[in-house]
């Protein structure tokens, strides 16, 4: 092989390489960033299907879901989830009735227990889900929680 | 002084870690009461933990989650790990500390 021959096959491997490593490159980043559409969603189903590209949740009672039912103030409501499912992807929690029904997403890493806690503003009373992606599926577990402000009963 | 308050306690070979961070969580949605402006939002959007450098968790907030926000998640480590948790809110502004597990 002449010299000019084998720079130009070593700049053709080189420019593949360089190709496929921006192209798995790619997909990583448009996921490492902020999600601002699933947030911005405003309706329950196409809030979680925005996130999931589908909206099909299987119930399950390998997610549990840990929240008060009747939380006097909405504007501090503690939120636990956890499984006993595999190979976690990642967790969302869901407030039906909030403007915006996405309140948070966390996504695990192989070294993470399935388990997260937090605390969520709600507007009012709602169905809160928690959406656990184990798999190529999505499994969930749902629970009514009640808001009175300022303890009136509401 | 940080904006970040955080533990890490092991036990059984998982470590247990809580952290409360101190940002307004602003919606954007809430009036200033004086004035009737509307207060412009200012939330944490992304939140990492990490052990020894490697990633544990990745969260994303939204402008849902409260004031002053607490946060809790575990993960497979032993005493002595170098825990990090950094965030970063919609206007740009980061902290982030360490702590070891205990």
């Amino acid at each position: 092989m002449n010299r000019r021959k084998f720079l130009k096959n070593s700049l053709l491997t080189v420019g593949s390489i360089m190709s496929v490593a921006t192209l798995s490159i790619i997909p990583k980043r448009v996921f490492a960033s902020w999600p601002k559409s699933s947030f911005d969603e405003k309706d329950l189903e196409k809030s979680i299907k925005s996130v999931y590209g589908h909206s099909d949740l299987t119930e399950s009672s390998k997610v549990i879901l840990k929240a008060p039912e009747i939380a006097e103030n909405g504007a501090i409501v503690p939120i636990n989830v956890k499984t006993k499912l595999k190979r976690v992807e990642s967790i969302m929690v869901f407030v039906e009735n909030n403007p915006q029904p996405l309140s948070s997403g966390y996504y695990l890493s192989s070294l993470a227990e399935p388990t997260i806690g937090t605390r969520i503003k709600m507007g009012k009373s709602s169905k809160v889900i928690a959406a656990v992606k184990s798999g190529n599926k999505v499994y969930s577990s749902s629970k009514e929680i009640k808001i009175t402000i300022g303890g009136c009963g509401g | 002084m940080s904006t970040i308050k955080i533990r890490a306690k092991e036990s059984k070979g998982i470590v247990t870690v809580k952290a409360l961070i101190k940002h307004p969580m602003e919606t954007g949605k809430r009036k200033n009461k004086k004035t009737g402006e509307l207060i412009p939002p200012h939330y944490i959007q992304e939140v990492i933990g990490q052990a020894n450098g490697k990633e544990v968790i990745k969260v994303y907030w939204g402008p849902a989650v409260s004031k002053n926000p607490y946060l809790t998640f575990k993960y497979k480590g032993e005493k002595g790990d170098k825990v990090e948790l950094t965030w970063v809110d919609n206007k740009g502004n980061r902290d982030s500390k360490n702590q070891a597990a205990k």
